[in-house]
């Protein structure tokens, strides 16, 4: 195993900026996911830690040494790809022992070291058949057992669950953080989906147009967005973000002009970071929001726009001004209907970001 | 109404395709009969008493079945391992370079390659080969017509190594493969099926070549098939149908056979490989 460092790494596609200046250290044994939306360069940053590409400024480190002008096959990494690229008219034997047989490791304790393997992964009674003839998750075992027969010190995932259908996935999902914990492997894994993100990842490094819009473990990534990107990226449904005004000599925070929030309590908090301002963005996760059929005090009018039950939890999105809030209710009970519902915001859990995207205080 | 239009569509669709039939298969099927006649026309019919006689008379021209068995496997043979080697090599190579301009080069390949084939560069080809010492030679008439063939033999393996996705390389490289491990276990099976028709298609060609041979041959021991279909011609210069029918059709078979081998052995196959 191994720790795997990007410093300042930039990859370009003639004008194209697909890897913009990353910097990135994943320690040894550590399985780190990257998640963002389509095309924002994640597995152009896999292919660069694979040698698959070359970066055009910045160094990349595998382990104590320097890889950034190394081919692949000097990297010691295993990568499974997001097509799973099993050769088509080999079977799994020959395929999970093709990394064996490069090698030049003989046929018989080839045959023995992938019997194991694949046994662990349960394909063991499968190997004689062809890759077409098992099916969309057995593939994947099979894609995942041969980067394991390779055992190097580096493994790198793309999307490998985005080809299989729900109900596998979440199967393949157990099955991979279950690996992990099993083999311990430095991982880079990469994924568009953010709750697989969540599930599997030791942190999650989240990307967009190339770079690096922050790093954390999951939870802090989920419960503290660092701007306005991640927080609408994390979370189903993602954060509520509101823009606003604030008012901190009247301690108000306004939206829309007509909806204020009473902030007095909170001045302190916020004033460190912030001035009066006009642009600001508050956001605030659907679950942190409560309904009261009545109006309270500290509480905002809105609209009931609809009503979505979920299975022990409501969807409720409401109407304030232009601007549609989510509220997330775990309760059996269906949540008042009316036209008119007076939410109330959990100030201690709310999130104010500046004109820039990035979060204050 | 309606119904009536329709099927005198179909009627006079069916007729259509009948009459394109018979102008194809007439000649083929005179090519079946004829042979076995002891004494032919033009005209396709069943003989009453089929005779091998014909056959016979062929193999007593000692000139036209070295022709056939020697000098034309030898020509046809060697421009296909000649080609299909070159271009599975040429195409995988074009394609996995970053070649500035490369589909230019191709076309204009397949451009100039009517031209070496071609009628117009005989003479500049005659003078070439006669500086190389390579007239009246099988390996003359090879190269030559490998030189005619190969751009678009390039143009259709191209399609065949195009459609290998390149993850199936990378893995490959990733996992320590040279690139010449990748080409023989990865890419070179999975055109198989490319390399064969290419290798088909260039046999036939040069099968049947019969301009290059005549140019670049002296010798009447080194002449092909196609050149000695004359030594069936009368003093007159008028063809002996019966003899030319059955020296025409012994030259089809090995085709067929060809064909018929290389479909059994390495198969127009289609593996489905890749999720995607
Ligand atoms: N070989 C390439 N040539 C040109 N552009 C590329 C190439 N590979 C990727 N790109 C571009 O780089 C950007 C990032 O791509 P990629 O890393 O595949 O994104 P992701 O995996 O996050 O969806 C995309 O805009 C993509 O079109
Ligand atoms: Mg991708």
């Amino acid at each position: 195993m191994a720790k795997i460092l990007l410093e300042h790494v930039t990859k370009r596609f003639g004008e194209l900026i697909a890897v913009n200046d990353v910097t990135l250290e994943v320690h040894d044994g550590e399985f780190v996911a990257l998640l963002g939306p389509s095309g924002c360069g994640k597995t152009t940053t896999l292919r660069l830690i694979a040698g698959l590409e070359v970066p055009n400024a910045g160094r990349i480190q595998i382990g104590e040494r320097e890889v950034t002008h190394l081919p692949p096959r000097e990297r010691d990494v295993a990568m499974v790809f997001q097509d799973y690229a099993l050769y088509p008219h080999m079977t799994l034997l020959d395929n999970i022992g093709y990394p064996l047989k490069v090698r030049g490791v003989g046929r018989r304790e080839m045959v023995g070291r992938v019997t194991e393997v694949a046994q662990k992964l349960q394909i063991g009674d499968l190997l004689q058949r062809r890759p077409a003839q098992v099916s969309g998750g057995q593939q994947q075992r099979a894609s995942v057992a041969r980067a394991l027969v390779h055992q190097a010190q580096v493994f790198l995932f793309d999307e490998p669950l985005s080809n299989l259908d729900a109900k596998l996935r979440l199967e393949a999902r157990a099955f991979l953080k279950h690996l992990q914990r099993e083999v311990g492997v430095t991982a880079v894994y990469v994924t568009h989906d953010q709750a697989e993100a969540m599930a599997l990842a030791d942190r999650i490094v989240v990307m967009n147009y190339g770079k690096i819009m922050q790093i954390g473990d999951p939870l802090q990534v989920y419960s503290r967005p660092a701007n306005t990107f991640v927080a609408s990226f994390m979370g189903n449904p993602p954060m509520n973000l509101l823009p606003c005004r604030v008012d901190l000599a009247a301690g108000k925070i306004i939206f829309d002009d007509d909806y204020m929030l009473d902030i007095a309590a909170h001045r302190e908090r916020w004033s460190a970071a912030i001035s009066n301002g006009p642009q600001f963005t508050l956001g605030i996760r659907p679950e942190h929001i409560s309904i009261s059929p009545t109006q309270l005090p500290g509480t905002i009018p809105s609209q009931v726009y609809a009503v979505q039950p979920l299975g022990g939890e409501w969807l409720v999105v409401t109407q304030v001004g232009r601007e549609l809030v989510s509220v997330r209710l775990f309760q059996d009970e269906a949540p008042p209907l009316a036209e008119t519902v007076w939410l109330r915001f959990d100030l201690a859990r709310t999130f104010l970001y500046g004109s820039d995207g990035e979060l204050l205080q | 109404m309606r119904e009536y239009e329709s099927h005198l569509s179909k009627a006079f669709i069916i007729v259509f395709s009948l009459v394109c039939v018979a102008f194809f298969s007439v000649p083929l099927l005179w090519l079946l009969t004829a042979p076995f006649t002891p004494k032919t026309t033009l005209a396709v019919e069943i003989p009453a008493n089929p005779t091998l006689e014909n056959f016979r008379r062929v193999f007593d021209n000692s000139f036209a079945i070295r022709a056939l068995f020697r000098n034309n496997l030898i020509i046809a043979g060697g421009a296909m391992l000649m080609v299909s080697t070159v271009a599975t090599l040429a195409s995988y190579g074009l394609s996995r370079t970053r070649l500035p301009g490369k589909n230019t080069l191709v076309y204009v390949l397949m451009l100039f390659s009517s031209v070496v084939g071609g009628t117009a560069a005989m003479v500049p080809l005659f003078l070439l080969a006669h500086n190389l010492h390579l007239i009246d030679t099988h390996l003359g008439v090879i190269l030559v017509l490998t030189g005619g063939l190969l751009p678009a033999a390039i143009f259709m393996m191209r399609d065949f190594v195009e459609s290998i996705p390149r993850s199936y390389e990378e893995a490959a490289i990733v996992y320590g493969a040279s690139p010449l491990r990748i080409f023989c276990d990865i890419a070179f099976p999975l055109i198989r099926p490319g390399v064969a028709v290419v290798a088909i298609w260039t046999f036939v060609n040069a099968w049947g070549a019969f301009l290059i041979p005549v140019v670049m041959l002296r010798n009447p021991k080194n002449m092909p098939a196609s050149v000695a279909l004359y030594s069936f011609y009368s003093e007159a210069g008028t063809p002996i149908h019966t003899l030319v029918a059955a020296y025409a059709f012994l030259y089809g078979i090995p085709v067929l056979v060809l064909y018929l081998l290389v479909n059994w052995r390495f198969g127009f196959r289609f593996f489905g490989g890749i999720k995607s």
